[in-house]
């Protein structure tokens, strides 16, 4: 019994020491997700003036084109897919990637039909492993992203969709809604349309040089600000399921070491009832 | 003297937001100076100082491009990065200019790297030419 019972209490410990990790991550995720929401509601400002003076545009000059606009058979997809560097986040980069894996087996039959982008040390290997087609990666992105820090990689996604590299562009990333749940999400960037839904014409305004003009510039820098939010959206999200997944790692920890505890209890109790028995019977025998 | 407000907005934060007399920026055609009860005007802007008077005080804000919007009331600058001339920091800026000026001459075959090396030197030129003002 003696063995079994030193054996419980290295197996208590181990969990404690597993604990104690979990607990620790948690917090760091707990307040670098309060950063990461804070980023997020800071960018909502710049991209909301944006789409506003974009959209006034859009109504007020009718029959603007711009290459960005416009629906082109579609001849090649590209996917724009947020992920992790580092794991221990529960479902967040799995759920995202296998959602983007069936579509992409459902919508095209060859790797020349579609390239990727990826951010994520995560998404890159998960690509790499699969032969799948990426053209540009980034990974070790800080937890607070600038927009420098992703500036590169958007301009290059709008700039090779202008330049007709492929026909769409669909970004995936997990929508946060709070803490608890994270949605993959797919939404499509390139060409922009629905401008028109929610505008009721605020202002006409002069255009310098002209609306044509002012558009050119603004377009881009429009879907390069989708890109950057659905960063920060990613990043906060993958706070929250880290959070969620080290939280719960915990609870089952506390819970595996009070069973132990109740086992151990039990094997030490019985190893000093056995003890006290055989003095007792040894006693006996030499009266 | 009437005032307007005048915000200046970057991907990552506010960086201004003050009641101010006149605003000066450097639009794509040239400069512009910005009054209260201005006409609604939207144009993209060169990377260029920016300068906003208030009551006698003039602050200077390094804008590296982005556009803004002109309403009756108020004025929004959109820019992808903006610094105030007391947050510049003028030692980076010195070697960011340096960088781009070596690029310049090395990079002279391919395009799109002189580009880049052209305007990441203009940035540099455009923080210092702020810190100069500023001073």
């Amino acid at each position: 019994m003696a063995k079994g019972m030193r054996e419980i209490k290295r197996e208590i410990k181990g969990k404690q020491n597993t604990r104690q990790i979990t607990k620790a991550m948690e917090m760091v995720a707990a307040s670098k997700l309060r950063k990461a929401q804070e980023a997020a509601v800071a960018a909502r400002p710049y991209a909301d003036k944006l789409l506003e003076v974009v959209s006034n545009i859009a109504a007020g000059t009718k029959g603007v084109s711009h290459p960005m606009l416009e629906a082109r058979p579609i001849k090649k997809t590209a996917y724009l897919v947020i992920t992790s560097d580092r794991g221990l986040a529960g479902g967040y980069n799995a759920n995202l990637l296998r959602q983007l894996t069936l579509t992409i087996k459902e919508r095209h039959q060859s790797t020349d039909e579609y390239v990727i982008f990826v951010i994520g040390r995560k998404g890159r290997d998960y690509f790499r492993r699969r032969n799948m087609p990426i053209i540009e990666e980034i990974i070790g992105l800080a937890d607070a992203p600038t927009f420098g820090d992703i500036k590169s990689i958007a301009a290059s996604a709008v700039s090779k969709f202008s330049d007709g590299s492929y026909d769409e562009l669909y970004i995936y990333y997990n929508k946060f809604v709070n803490a608890l749940t994270q949605i993959p999400t797919e939404t499509r960037l390139l060409p922009l349309e629905n401008f028109e839904g929610n505008n009721q014409a605020v202002s006409s305004y002069e255009y310098e040089p002209s609306a044509e003009g002012v558009l050119e510039v603004l377009l881009p820098k429009y879907a390069e600000t989708l890109i950057y939010s659905a960063v920060l959206d990613g990043k906060a999200s993958e706070q929250g399921a880290r959070m969620t997944a080290m939280g719960s790692a915990t609870k089952n920890a506390t819970k595996m070491i009070n069973s132990l505890t109740l086992t151990y209890n039990r094997a030490r109790q019985a190893a000093i009832t056995q003890e006290i028995t055989e003095i007792v019977a040894g006693a006996n025998a030499q009266s | 003297m009437s005032t307007f407000l005048v915000e200046i907005v970057t991907p990552e934060r506010k960086v201004y937001g003050e009641q101010a007399n006149m605003v000066v920026v450097t639009g794509l055609e040239g400069q512009l100076g910005i009054m209260p009860n201005h006409i609604p005007l939207v144009t993209p802007l060169r990377i260029a100082p920016v300068t906003i008077k208030r009551d006698g005080i003039s602050d200077v804000v390094a804008v590296n491009g982005g556009f803004i919007e002109v309403r009756k009331d108020k004025v929004v600058i959109l820019a992808e990065s903006a610094e105030l001339a007391e947050d510049i920091n003028i030692e980076r800026a010195e070697a960011a200019k340096q960088r781009a000026e070596q690029r310049l001459t090395i990079a002279k075959t391919d395009e799109i790297d002189f580009r880049r090396a052209e305007l990441a030197l203009q940035r540099a030129m455009n923080r210092l030419n702020v810190t100069h003002i500023h001073k």
